[in-house]
């Protein structure tokens, strides 16, 4: 257990940093004990990242002072803080596709020992805290949440006495999340102090003892995970009152408006993977989801759903009943399905095109955008301001790259220039990803307004809490194939987790478990 | 480092000008050591090399007669450079081009009518998209890197124009020189000023630079190309073919490289001979860079380049500069151009002092 | 008689490879790096003129050598400087590499054109240059072609044995992960790209010393482009691209001794080369090539180091 009476393990004081006119950290300041898993809350934008960065030696703040075990120190690189005993695990991994376990931990090792040392110690380490690994495997073999523990075992070489964990559970089915939580708490029994950065509620009331609540790159405040309640915490994290999603039953017909039968496709991506037989109907008025972890297939799902992969068998996808599988994006357009890839910069939108531009890149032609192959600029520009009013987008104007948008912004205007096109079916993937509480509640909103209007919408998202809100039935995709689905208010997390969990190579005492509460589902 | 790079949030209209203009004057200055180095009177060779093309008026046209074709080159090169689409063998389509259209002026040699100089161009237009069409094949259907296929056909192509020049096409009255006969009147291209040697493909190659920019800003053609050269997933995201776009860069620029080799053979040269231009294939991948892929700019590009060929041959004749100095220079100004080009990406800025004092 | 002939061509087609494979060489590291200099046609025309200017004007061929292999990496840090620290495009600034490099060397030529030099001595080594067929051919080349060999030897345990070469390969993956990870991206990028300019030099070095001792303008006549083209046939591995170094030699010879025998014009023999990298590429791209590894995955993208 930790105990405060000792020095503290970290300290932060005062700590500011300003990029350009944006103020990421505002005098930031709290301290962690040794053995602590100490959480630090925040919404995305609140400058958590930034913060963990500055401690890990990434970057370096402007003003304020960081305190090791009672010393001031000054991190100015990753190598310094591994020096001390600061181990980081990133939420978007550094591992190399093509290389194995043992060559990407050895590549992240200051001092790296012999590698047939290392990879008993890999080996080792891996045991013992529950992460069982294979050092000979490359890493595109893994699953996201295997990758993840080639990140976690790295940092447990080098014997961390405070372990940043940046937004570790978005890419874990819920049981993974359990086994996450056993190692983290043996850690923090061994005296090692856990910096749990996080958006989820509940995950930070299961583990950890405090928490420092982050906004607008301010403390806001702290409190106790155990007794503070989910609903004090959130809007501690929103800062104001919880605005209750409206969401009023549209019409849901019986006669389905998307149907996708059998669709296969093999992945023609290097390291991708293949969709199996995937089958599932979506009626008017309807929101479904499908749920995962990234790695399971929703990338190449979505690009065969959006028409950007062509197929062969124009049946395998019909809208109101029309085969379109052979259609391409923009065919698919016409006869009225559009799409919003995971990807906002440089796929959903060209970073340095302006607003204006982007709107041709989707609406040209269901917006009669064009006129015998030439551009109405007049027009384009038009609908972009259309968008930004209609959709509350913080822009200067449609003449804007979109590069310079924030994230959320640009989410919101990607979203309503679809929405605007008044789609028949819309395809959307992980619609708020990194998108801040207010603009993600917009384009909720949005999403509800469409349904409600008749529309067919799939929501593709790795978010759980995002589609038990959103969405009326989901189904679960896992390996390229898609599970039954099931009714929303019926179904349970523990169900959803078992589904998206599946089977990999490295759970095989896990594997028959799993294998049986999965045939008793 | 005392200075911090930060990119730019949007790209500085001025800087964007700026920049070719700032590589030149480095060209110019470097230039001025050069000389030095070689031994020659830096400024008067200076003179030379840079002004005296255009003090007359035949200076001027013979500017023009130079910069149509790599104008013409360039044009179509710069849709598919947007595109990140590499045509590098622009040599070989326009070898390609001249060929077809010295077979259709060689086979017609004793007619004559206003239908064979349109049919020559025609020819040449299409022997340059075909052979274009290998590179765009073997790219989309088996992504072979264009770069290299359409490089090694222009070995091949200057190869196959020596095959016919040395062999069936030579002249039976040209003393056995490697050169095929001096073409019909009927099927040379018409000047538009007497006096010089400016002729009217130097109209179309201005045709076709405004066309070009029609189509480039306003056409939703010039928004794919741009779209498939930028983001190539929001390209297939916006129902744009990565494919076709190939097919079109290369298509169009292996015609303008046609084209431009009927212009040559049917204009200045007047028939075929082994070498028929000095790289112009090459040097209009310069020009197309230096004037930004903007047919405007492509223009004025074409005509540095046009004085740097010209001013090369009078400083020869002058200052005894050795004629491989043209080819140094143009390659100087590309490099200065992309290292200039680093400033309208990115600023400098002085890095803030840390605060921060170690302990 | 006829193995007479056999030494001489097999000895021939040694001769003829080993400019490719300097280049090939030394433009795997590079890739492998993720970095893609298509200068190499321009860095192998700097090596020859410079190696050819050199031991004329100081009478030792190794001085030459080393000289050539210097203006290699002298214009390949031009490149480096452009693409790593600039962020410039590599396509374009490869082009310009070889405009440039070609001019230069025409230039820095053109005083040197038809004057001979002596070509680099076979290194005999005492008792087995003179067993038959294999003597010659095998033992009896000059010191280049012997370097050329031990060059992809050390590459490939370099790439395949050592820290350092497993940082490349990791840096040519992802750069950007490499760079969170703390590894010196642009450090190792300078460093391969500097060995392919000198590898590129040694190769055009060869030429004029010791394939055909003299300078002439040019002379390369595309080998650059080939030896590119000959990185991705081997799939980015030294070995292999030792194997199509040879080929393209045995090609070239080939065609040379055929433009004797068979009765056509010869430029239709001297496409050959061309025409076969194009085959070769085709068939190696269209994946039916069973082992073809994929190129590096970052091969060409700039490193933009993001905070």
């Amino acid at each position: 257990m930790h105990d405060e009476s000792q020095t503290p393990r970290l300290v932060l004081k005062g700590i500011s940093k300003r990029f350009q006119s944006v103020v990421a950290n505002d005098h930031v300041g709290f301290s962690v004990a040794p053995g602590q898993v100490h959480a630090l809350l925040g919404e995305n934008g609140a400058g958590k990242s930034t913060l963990v960065k500055i401690i890990y030696g990434v970057l370096q703040a402007d003003e304020g002072q960081i305190l090791w075990n009672g010393h001031e120190v000054s991190i100015n690189s990753p190598k310094r803080a591994r020096e001390l005993g600061i181990g980081m695990v990133f939420q978007h991994f550094s591992l190399f596709q093509a290389m194995t376990v043992l060559e990407n931990i050895a590549l992240g090792i200051d001092d790296a020992p012999d590698l047939k040392e290392l990879a008993e110690r890999i080996i080792a380490v891996s045991r013992k805290y529950g992460l069982p690994l294979d050092p000979t495997r490359e890493i595109h073999t893994l699953s996201v949440g295997e990758r993840q523990r080639v990140e976690i075992v790295r940092c447990l070489l080098q014997n961390p006495k405070l372990l940043i964990m940046d937004e570790p559970t978005s890419v874990l089915t819920p049981q993974e999340v359990g086994r996450l939580f056993v190692t983290l708490r043996q850690l923090s029994q061994e005296g090692c102090s856990i910096l749990y950065i996080s958006h989820k509620l509940q995950e930070i009331k299961e583990l950890c003892h405090h928490a420092t609540v982050l906004r607008g790159g301010r403390v806001v405040g702290e409190c106790d995970p155990a007794i503070e309640t989910a609903r004090g915490m959130a809007q501690l994290m929103i800062g104001t009152e919880l605005k209750q999603l409206v969401r009023r039953a549209g019409t849901i017909t019986d006669e389905p408006r998307l149907i996708v039968s059998n669709l296969s496709l093999r992945s023609d991506q290097p390291f991708g993977v293949d969709l199996k037989g995937i089958s599932f109907q979506v009626g008017a008025g309807e929101i479904f989801g499908i749920a995962g972890v990234a790695g399971n297939g929703q990338n190449e799902l979505t690009e065969a759903l959006a028409g950007e992969v062509v197929l062969h068998s124009p049946s395998t996808i019909r809208l109101d009943g029309k085969p379109i599988a052979h259609l391409n994006a923009e065919q698919r357009r016409m006869q009225g399905l559009c799409s919003v890839p995971e990807e906002r910069n440089g796929h959903a939108s060209v970073g340095d095109m302006t607003l204006a531009e982007n709107t041709l890149l989707s609406a040209r032609n269901r917006m009669g955008l064009t006129f015998k192959g030439f551009i109405r600029k007049g027009d384009a520009r038009a609908f972009a301001r259309q968008v930004i009013e209609d959709f509350g987008v913080k822009a200067p104007g449609p003449g804007s790259n979109a590069a310079t948008l924030s994230g959320g912004n640009l989410q919101k205007f990607i979203v309503g220039r679809e929405v605007l096109q008044s789609p028949e079916v819309l395809v959307i993937a992980q619609p708020t990803w990194g998108v801040d509480a207010g603009a993600a509640a917009a384009i909720h909103q949005a999403l509800f307004k469409l349904a409600q209007s008749g529309a067919a919408i799939v929501v593709v998202s790795q978010d759980l809490d995002e589609l038990l809100v959103v969405t009326d039935r989901l189904a679960v995709i896992n390996g390229g194939t898609l599970s039954p689905a099931l009714a929303t208010a019926d179904a349970t997390i523990e169900q959803i987790g078992l589904l998206m969990g599946g089977l990999h190579g490295l759970d095989q005492v896990d594997g028959t478990a799993r294998r049986e509460s999965r045939d008793a589902v | 480092m005392p200075f911090k790079v930060e990119p730019r949030a949007e790209t500085s209209r001025a800087v964007v000008y700026a920049t070719p203009v700032l590589a030149v004057l480095l060209t110019v200055i470097s230039g001025y050591f050069l000389f030095l180095l070689l031994g020659l009177s830096p400024a008067k060779t200076l003179y030379h090399f840079l002004v005296s093309p255009t003090l007359s008026f035949y200076g001027w046209s013979e500017l023009c007669v130079k910069a149509g074709p790599l104008v013409l080159i360039a044009t179509g090169l710069a849709i598919g450079f947007r595109a990140n689409v590499w045509n590098i063998g622009a040599e070989g389509q326009l070898t390609l081009g001249a060929i077809a259209a010295g077979g259709v002026a060689l086979a017609f040699w004793n007619d004559s009518g206003l239908w064979i100089l349109p049919l020559m161009c025609l020819a040449g237009i299409l022997g340059g998209m075909i052979y274009a069409a290998i590179p765009a094949f073997l790219k989309t259907r088996f992504d072979v890197s264009e770069i290299l296929t359409s490089l090694m056909l222009t070995y091949v192509a200057t190869l196959g124009l020596g095959i016919l020049v040395y062999g069936p096409w030579r002249d039976p009255q040209g003393y056995n020189f490697p050169q095929t006969r001096m073409f019909s009147d009927s099927a040379l291209l018409p000047l538009i000023l007497d006096g010089t040697r400016m002729h009217v493909g130097i109209l179309v190659t201005l045709f076709v630079a405004v066309a070009a920019w029609i189509l480039m800003t306003r056409a939703v053609i010039g928004f794919q190309v741009k779209v498939v050269g930028q983001a190539p997933l929001a390209a297939r995201f916006g129902g744009f073919s990565g494919k076709r776009t190939v097919w079109l860069s290369f298509l169009l620029s292996g015609g303008a490289s046609g084209l431009a080799g009927t212009f040559e053979a049917a204009g200045p040269v007047g028939q075929l001979v082994p070498h028929l231009t000095p790289g112009y294939g090459f040097t209009a991948i310069i020009v197309a860079f230096l004037g930004r892929l903007h047919p405007l700019g492509i223009i004025a590009a074409g005509f540095l380049m046009a004085i740097s060929y010209n001013g090369g041959e009078i400083a020869q004749v002058e200052d005894r500069l050795p004629q491989a100095a043209t080819g140094v220079f143009q390659g100087m100004l590309l490099f200065y151009l992309l290292a200039c080009d680093f400033l309208s990406r990115y600023r400098l800025r002085r890095a803030a002092r840390r605060e921060v004092t170690p302990s | 008689m006829i193995g007479e002939s056999v030494v001489n061509i097999s000895a021939a087609v040694i001769s003829a490879s080993t400019p490719l494979l300097f280049a090939a060489t030394g433009e795997l590291v590079v890739e492998r790096s993720g970095v893609l200099n298509l200068g190499v046609e321009g860095m192998m025309l700097m090596g020859a003129v410079t190696g050819f200017a050199a031991t004329i004007s100081t009478g030792s061929a190794t001085l030459g050598i080393l000289a050539a292999a210097l203006a290699g990496a002298a214009l390949a840090l031009v490149f480096a400087v452009l693409t790593l620290t600039l962020m410039a495009n590599q396509v374009a600034t490869g082009l310009a590499l070889t405009i440039f490099g070609i001019g230069l060397s025409a230039l820095l030529g053109a005083g040197f054109v038809g004057q001979p030099v002596p070509a680099l001595p076979k290194l005999a080594i005492p008792g087995l240059s003179s067993l038959p067929v294999v003597g010659p051919v095998l033992l009896g080349q000059d010191g280049l072609v012997y370097l050329s060999v031990a060059l992809t030897a050390a590459t490939a345990w370099f790439l395949k044995k050592t820290r350092t070469g497993m940082m490349l390969r990791a840096i040519g993956e992802s750069a950007e992960s490499a760079h969170s990870l703390g590894l010196p991206v642009l450090r190792v990028r300078y460093l391969a790209t500097l060995f392919g300019g000198a590898a590129a030099g040694l190769g055009g070095a060869f030429l004029s010393l010791s394939y055909t001792p003299m300078w002439m303008e040019g002379m390369t006549s595309g080998r650059g482009w080939i030896a590119l083209a000959l990185v991705v046939f081997g799939s980015w591995r030294p070995w292999r691209v030792l194997a199509g170094a040879y080929l393209f030699g045995g090609v070239t010879i080939l065609q040379l001794h055929a433009q004797g025998i068979i009765d056509l014009p010869a430029q239709v023999f001297s496409m050959l080369p061309y025409l076969a990298t194009i085959a070769v590429l085709t068939v190696i791209s269209s994946g039916h090539w069973r082992g073809r590894l994929t190129a590096p995955a970052d091969l060409g993208k700039p490193f933009r180091p993001s905070v």
